[in-house]
């Protein structure tokens, strides 16, 4: 099957969750936000003008430079995950009000409307070229990827059921951190899943985290840099502090690639970057890379 | 009015009564009634200050200049503290202290959030926000209490981790990170006492404990109230409504499960009566430790697990 193939609105690909799939055909087309419903679009990297379609097929990022388009959980699972392989974990969990913000439920429903997804990650189990994993995949088309109870709880599950089945963990961030309408007990999520991610550790399972733009705050400084082995998308964005927030700080102009993963890759803290289209592959080397030997004897 | 106004005209009705008492003696006339009618205005007014605390008020008083600081707290609370210093990586963070103490007979490793006592101190300080190697020295000091088999107490009192581009390059979010998920697995007594501000993960990264307390004037948030307004109501200025909707305070927090009891404070802050806060903590400290020891090593770990496990509601 040619790749140009699995975005075409028809395809019968991943069933998302219930609510999701009411509206599929809406799914699909606000995945690609940053793409403007134009012909060309010009690549914010490298300046290059772009034929949309092109773009489209070569996984959303750009034929010159593979600067990478955001792309939605859907998207990324297409990409990732063996064909017909995804089972959904925990697919309707959604938030409470738990701290009675004003406004905050309406908000949430706004967003399940506009991304068609029910909250900020996806989790399950799928193969990637034939090796079974547990997977997340945060979606920063809902509310900025943000987290809140149900990010955390989805994580915590994910980890959970992957020290249980002894399977390899991988999640791909994409947030602004913690959801500032839960207030204190999105800070709280930050314990919780370091927590299960050090049970996980201690019985020797193994976590790739997948550092996707962008990726910030709350989750920067829990699982998200947490992975045995760190990855990076090229050209994402990961940071703790926002870059206002510095420039406020140091009254300065931050320096041009400040908080990529090249950048922080340099001061030590990624193991490696690749470009989107080889993602599935690099995963796929590390599991088999893991997977023991199995003796003749 | 506010409390420092209230404070004030508290300060000023305990003036009078003193000069009445000075008119009674020299000049021999009778003010009993009036001194006593002073003292229960007096009163009145400490308690509807109380009371009438809003967030904001409390934020106020969390970050009180005078607000007894971590390393006060530690040279009042225990018998004999070694400081020691540096993440035996890159450097000495002077916003987190951290060092060896006993306290009544029994050995603890105690690591604290600094703020500094004047401008100089705070500059010194940093203002009491870590770099990630405050938090890495925190966490060897109490992997060394791991090894040597001795509970932590944690002193929480900081704005946040430090914002800045010599933070991102060493690895803020990482340095946190790893505090909160090896904190996890510490299989001694981890115990915690939030005397200020708890700012955001920058406090988490010292709480990761089996029990939190709060002095009842401290806050402890995901946010800063300015941060909060700034973030979702694009107005930094509207710090003390977001105060309001934030349950930031230690009732607030108590109702959550957030923290596991409340210290009590004198009226107008901490720092009126240090001694005596100092030695409530204490009192909390021997009772909380003794408790603690009698668990497990497994019960403890299992118990830590369980208390952060449960934070989060859905449907």
């Amino acid at each position: 099957m040619q790749i140009g193939e699995l975005f075409k609105k028809n395809l019968k690909y991943i069933e998302l969750s219930a609510k999701a799939g009411e509206d599929r055909e809406e799914r699909v087309d606000s995945e690609l936000p940053s793409i403007p419903d134009n012909l060309f679009i010009k690549c914010p990297s490298c300046g290059e003008k772009l034929y949309t379609e092109e773009v489209i097929e070569n996984l959303n990022s750009c034929n010159y430079c593979d600067h990478n388009f955001r792309i939605g959980n859907v998207n990324r699972l297409m990409i990732i995950a063996d064909e017909d392989s995804f089972e959904e974990m925990d697919k309707n969990m959604t938030s409470v009000n738990t701290l009675d913000y004003p406004g905050y439920l309406e908000k949430i429903q706004g967003y399940q409307k506009s991304s068609g997804i029910t909250e900020a990650i996806v989790t399950g189990t799928c193969t990637i070229d034939g090796v079974k994993v547990v997977i997340g995949v945060m979606d920063s088309n809902f509310m900025m990827g943000s987290m809140g109870s149900v990010v955390g709880e989805k994580v915590t599950r994910a980890i959970e059921k992957a020290t249980q089945e002894k399977l390899p963990l991988i999640i791909f961030t994409a947030s602004g951190g913690a959801r500032m309408q839960e207030g204190i007990i999105s800070l709280m999520q930050m314990a919780k899943t370091s927590s299960a991610i050090k049970r996980f550790s201690d019985a020797g399972g193994l976590y790739i985290s997948v550092i996707t733009d962008p990726t910030t705050g709350g989750v920067t400084a829990s699982f998200a840099m947490l992975g045995d082995i760190i990855v990076g998308e090229k050209g994402a964005l990961i940071g703790f502090a926002g870059k206002r927030v510095i420039e406020q700080t140091i009254k300065q102009k931050l320096p041009e690639g400040f908080q990529t993963v090249e950048f922080l890759q340099e001061h030590g803290f990624i193991d490696t970057i690749v470009a989107r289209k080889d993602m599935k592959k690099l995963l796929s080397r590390i599991l088999i890379l893991h997977q023991e030997v199995e003796d003749d004897n | 009015m506010t409390i420092k106004e209230k404070e004030r005209k508290i300060e000023e009705l305990k003036l009078k009564i003193n000069e009445l008492k000075l008119m009674e003696s020299n000049e021999k006339i009778d003010f009993t009634d009036q001194i006593k009618e002073l003292d229960t205005k007096i009163k009145d007014m400490e308690k509807r200050i109380v009371n009438e605390m809003t967030p904001w008020d409390r934020v106020l008083v969390s970050r009180e200049q005078k607000r007894p600081s971590s390393l006060e707290y530690i040279n009042e609370i225990f018998d004999d503290f070694i400081e020691f210093h540096g993440d035996r990586y890159f450097g000495d963070d002077k916003a987190i202290v951290g060092g060896l103490a006993s306290i009544n007979g029994m050995n603890v490793t105690v690591v604290g959030e600094q703020k500094g006592t004047d401008t100089k101190d705070n500059i010194y300080r940093n203002f009491g926000m870590p770099t990630p190697e405050g938090y890495r020295k925190a966490l060897r000091l109490m992997q060394q209490a791991e090894k040597f088999n001795r509970p932590i107490v944690t002193f929480v009192d900081t704005p946040g981790a430090f914002c800045g581009v010599a933070a991102e390059e060493r690895g803020q979010g990482e340095a946190i990170a790893k505090n909160l998920m090896e904190m996890a697995g510490l299989k001694v007594p981890v115990l915690t006492f939030i005397t200020g501000e708890g700012g955001s993960g920058g406090a988490l990264a010292l709480a990761v404990s089996n029990k939190i307390y709060m002095l009842e004037n401290s806050i402890y948030g995901v946010l800063s109230p300015e941060g909060f307004a700034s973030i979702l109501w694009k107005d930094g200025t509207k710090a003390q409504e977001a105060a309001d909707v934030m349950k930031i305070t230690a009732n607030d927090l108590l109702s959550l499960k957030v923290i596991d009891g409340i210290i009590e404070e004198p009226v107008g802050g901490a720092h009126k009566d240090f001694i005596k806060v100092a030695g409530r903590i204490k009192e909390v400290i021997l009772r909380e430790l003794k408790e603690l020891q009698l668990q497990s090593q497994e019960e403890l770990l299992d118990h830590r697990y369980a208390r952060f496990r449960a934070f989060g509601e859905f449907e």
